[in-house]
């Protein structure tokens, strides 16, 4: 049971962010709805507005200048069967092949993912590991966040209260660029994700991003771990693997939940990089 | 009363027209009013059943524009200018789908609470891909919970029901 709100349907970026700016805490925008709805009928919040951002177009998927753009209102849907990231982002595609069940695959969007900040979400993860940038606009100006600083804690981002996800840019990876993604779990959603993006060039590898979610408040990048692959031959690298995964699950802030134990969600992080690592470059 | 009332947003009724089960539908819904509510409770379709209410189970699947999706986390204003089909908008004029048959002839379920939803994702799937492996059919079926068949069964008759629809003209 929903209690009763008013819906507001602006059909700018500038008009959703004056009404954010307006209502502040009675307002929260609303686009797929499969996880607000949820915490809603929950009783959880309640909000006096919603702001359906659904006229705003914004579920574009294009590639310009070496960066492929993905409007933050691209469903799930529209994503694993985007033909464009099927060739450029295929890690991407599977993870979202594999995001809950179809129903909520056809009307959650990528940028209501990325906005609820739910802390067993997979998109963050992976986004972090391609280097990504979100773009939250105002309408009137805009700035990019790169996704590494963008989840603050769970269910918290660093987007001011009057911006707007509009767009995911990820810088389109080279053919020498390996990514994959990773998650465990046995509830509905994932205990712990992993993902990992690296170069290898005449076999060494280089570049390399790692970022562990799910297993606690929200996706982080692990520079410590990055930096024990980074400049190793592919063989040296995998044999760092186990160090680097220790490294990983610690600074995943793993909390003992309803998803696991604090040290069973450590070790899984360990096992997902090594076995994303010989994913990615297989 | 007029305090509780006074705490929320006016009443705002959104027209909403749109096509249930091949007919023009036309109501006004509130902002808040969810889609199996409206189907069930308002326009008494009450094939779509309430389950886990979190989008998990499926038991509330309708067809919109073709695709699953959960009624019990759809607001009701959503379905503007769509196509909406439930369960009661399948068989055609009497003559039952050939997923309902073949779940009836191969057993495809118990206490069929599940089975609407069951059979309307199985219709989006083989929509889409008429022939679809095992696994594709797992992966996509994978949202729809059954407590009584054990699945193997329900595989079955989609199995079935895939191989006469493509048998067909």
């Amino acid at each position: 049971m929903l209690r009763r709100f008013r819906l507001e349907e602006p059909e700018s970026v500038a008009e959703v962010s004056e009404l954010l700016g307006r209502f502040g805490e009675n307002a929260k925008v609303y686009a797929g709805g499969t996880e607000l709805l949820l915490v809603m009928k929950e009783g959880l919040v309640q909000y006096e507005r919603l702001i359906n951002v659904k006229k705003l177009g914004l579920n574009q998927i294009s590639a310009e200048n070496g960066t492929l753009k993905i409007g933050a209102l691209c469903t799930h849907h529209e994503l694993e069967n985007s033909a464009l990231l099927q060739q450029q982002l295929p890690a991407l595609v599977k993870l979202e092949q594999n995001v809950a069940n179809v129903r909520v695959r056809q009307a959650g969007t990528i940028g209501g993912n990325l906005c609820f900040a739910e802390p067993h979400a997979d998109p963050g993860t992976l986004l972090m590991a391609l280097g990504a940038k979100l773009v939250a606009d105002k309408g009137a100006s805009k700035r990019e966040i790169l996704a590494e600083d963008f989840f603050v804690d769970a269910y918290e981002t660093s987007l001011a209260a009057d911006e707007v996800l509009t767009e995911i840019r990820v810088p389109t990876p080279g053919a020498n660029r390996k990514c994959a993604y990773l998650k465990f779990g046995y509830l509905e959603r994932p205990s712990v994700g992993v993902a990992i993006a690296f170069s290898l060039t005449g076999g060494g590898v280089s570049d390399v991003k790692i970022a562990a979610g799910c297993a606690g408040p929200a996706p982080k990048r692990v520079a410590e771990a990055e930096a024990l692959l980074n400049g190793k031959s592919k063989d040296e690298a995998s044999r760092s693997l186990a160090q680097a995964g220790a490294i990983a699950g610690k600074a995943s802030q793993a909390i003992s939940d309803l998803h696991g134990a604090q040290d069973y969600k450590e070790h899984i992080v360990g096992v997902l990089l090594k076995r994303a690592f010989q994913a990615a470059v297989s | 009363m007029a305090t509780a009332t006074r705490r929320h947003a006016d009443t705002q009724a959104i027209p909403v027209s749109f096509t249930l089960n091949g007919r023009l539908q036309e109501i006004d819904v509130e902002p808040h009013e969810l889609l199996l509510d409206v189907v069930r409770d308002r326009l008494g379709l009450t094939g779509a059943k309430r389950s886990c209410d979190v989008e998990v189970c499926g038991a509330c699947t309708l067809l919109v524009d073709g695709r699953p999706v959960s009624a019990c986390t759809t607001l009701a204003f959503e379905v503007r200018g769509r196509s909406v089909m439930t369960i009661e908008g399948l068989a055609d004029n009497g003559k039952l789908h050939p997923l309902q048959e073949a779940f009836i002839e191969h057993g495809g379920f118990q206490c069929g609470f599940c089975t609407p939803g069951m059979i309307l994702a199985s219709k989006a799937l083989l929509d889409e891909n008429p022939n679809p492996s095992e696994e594709e059919l797992k992966h996509f079926m994978h949202g729809n919970i059954c407590r009584c068949t054990g699945y193997k069964k329900i595989i079955e008759s989609i199995m079935a029901a895939a191989k006469k629809m493509r048998g067909r003209p």
